[in-house]
């Protein structure tokens, strides 16, 4: 899967989850700025974690760090799936 | 109004599985937190929590018996056993019929249900044992201690998740308090370190996996304990009246919901159930010396809950001993208001708080004095046990140091 697939899939499962307009998902766009709470982030990475059979290292106790922005979760996909590969 | 005193105490936990150990590990501190050995551990991303690895049922129970009693149910009537021991109030000889048996439990017969399931599903069993529903439903823990005491009074179990004791300890205090029972055997049990609670735990993203440091800057997330804490609550007259050691009086109890969201903790709801546990109590926030936290080690809790005293207490916030026992046995939800009552009750009697351990680096949302890691001697006067649960449901209990 090339990376701007992968960003696809990963901001259609993030609509999927919330309620926000697509558009919006920008890879710059803050969580909390599109109102998605840290229990939508846990139930968006459990549903990243199912579609791409990967386990995303993630703390919802230190989310704030991790996930700021929509790219950063790209992000953190991306590099599980690569380190799988390697 | 009748004065509500406590005249017995019980406890199974991590740290000690009768009174005198349990209050000598928390004033040493020490951590009953550690790898899982209970269950099996390979599918399991976090591998620590605070188990009751040496408790024996065969100890307590008879085989026969055994069978029909859940982990949590164990739990309940040896904790409950020791408390009415120790308060050595008649039962046996008719205030049985008035005592009420009020007990927290988040979900009930946890390993029942697992156990059962999974012969269910994984080993494709065709039936399941016929204690399987007397065994995992949530008032078996009560039902449990009222037929091992013949406690015969108003019997039932509340769940409100990790606030469940607190509110079971709230609702048996009124019930003495206005007379409707002469005396009440309360507190929690739970006993959910099974792989499907671990999984469920896990899945939820709050688990930390190395140690539980509630108020430190470096807090990663909650462990999960196990256990179960029991009261006996009396009238002050009842239990003057046949010469009682009288431990604690119960002066108040305030509670409220968030209404706001299923699991984020929110100020204004835990700040007003503490402001409620003091109006009840006819205690000003200068009044209090010790609140033992609710402190999860969440990063959400625990800044909450700080902004939430600092809300209650205005100015008088920074004079408090603030401390989590949590960081000790662990996160026991449905038990865990009850256990940290004992500990309260203890730390009061003998002016002794205990501390927060695993507490290594401030963090400036949390900038009230948690008792990092050594406890302290302090008369206190009175003091508060917090419990803030998921689904914003919140109790806080005042206690005050019986002097007659």
């Amino acid at each position: 899967m090339g990376m701007a697939e992968l960003a696809e899939a990963v901001i259609d499962i993030i609509a999927a989850k919330t309620s926000v307009d697509r558009a919006k998902l920008e890879p710059t766009a803050r969580l909390a700025d599109l109102e998605i709470a840290s229990l939508d982030v846990v139930e968006i990475v459990f549903a990243l974690e199912e579609k791409f059979d990967i386990q995303i290292p993630f703390n919802a106790n230190t989310s704030q760090v991790e996930f700021e922005t929509v790219g950063d979760v790209i992000k953190a996909v991306q590099k599980v799936i690569d380190e799988k590969a390697a | 109004m009748k004065r509500v005193v406590v005249t017995g105490l019980g406890v199974v936990s991590p740290i000690g599985q009768t009174i005198p150990v349990f209050w000598s590990s928390l004033q040493e501190g020490r951590c009953g937190i550690g790898p899982i050995t209970g269950i099996p551990t390979e599918r399991l991303g976090v591998k620590i929590a605070a188990e009751i690895a040496s408790f024996r049922p065969t100890d307590h129970f008879e085989p026969r018996r055994l069978g029909m009693l859940d982990r949590v149910s164990q739990f309940a009537v040896v904790a409950a056993r020791e408390a009415v021991r120790q308060s050595g109030a008649p039962f046996a000889d008719g205030l049985g019929e008035r005592t009420a048996t009020i007990v927290g439990s988040g979900v009930g017969g946890m390993s029942t249900l697992d156990d059962s399931f999974h012969k269910l599903y994984a080993e494709n069993a065709a039936r399941v044992h016929p204690f399987t529903i007397p065994r995992l439903m949530a008032n078996a823990p009560a039902s449990h201690i009222t037929m091992d005491l013949r406690l015969t009074g108003p019997t039932f179990v509340i769940a409100s998740a990790c606030a469940s004791a607190t509110h079971a300890i709230g609702q048996a205090f009124q019930m003495v308090r206005t007379g409707m029972v002469e005396a009440a055997v309360a507190g929690g049990a739970e006993a959910c370190i099974t792989i499907g609670g671990m999984k469920g735990w896990e899945a939820m993203r709050v688990l930390s996996n190395e140690a539980c440091r509630p108020f430190s800057r470096n807090r990663n997330g909650l462990s999960l304990g196990e256990g179960a804490a029991m009261l006996v609550l009396e009238s002050l007259e009842a239990a003057r009246a046949r010469g009682a050691e009288i431990l604690a009086e119960i002066v108040g109890c305030g509670m409220s919901a968030d209404a706001r969201d299923i699991t984020a903790p929110d100020v204004g709801g835990a700040a007003r159930a503490i402001t409620g546990a003091l109006a009840d109590a006819g205690l000003a926030p200068d009044d209090i010396d010790y609140i033992n936290a609710h402190g999860t080690g969440t990063t959400a809790n625990d800044q909450t809950e700080t902004a939430a005293i600092r809300k209650a207490f205005g100015a008088s916030a920074d004079r408090l001993a603030v401390s989590s026992s949590k960081s000790m046995f662990g996160h026991a939800l449905g038990a865990a208001g009850a256990l940290e009552l004992a500990a309260t009750v203890l730390a009061l009697r003998h002016g002794v708080v205990p501390p927060t351990i695993n507490y290594t680096d401030p963090d400036p949302l949390c900038d009230l004095d948690y008792v990092p890691n050594q406890a302290r001697q302090q008369t206190i006067r009175a003091a508060l046990s917090n419990s803030f649960a998921f689904g914003g449901l919140n109790a806080v209990l005042a206690v005050k140091r019986f002097d007659g």
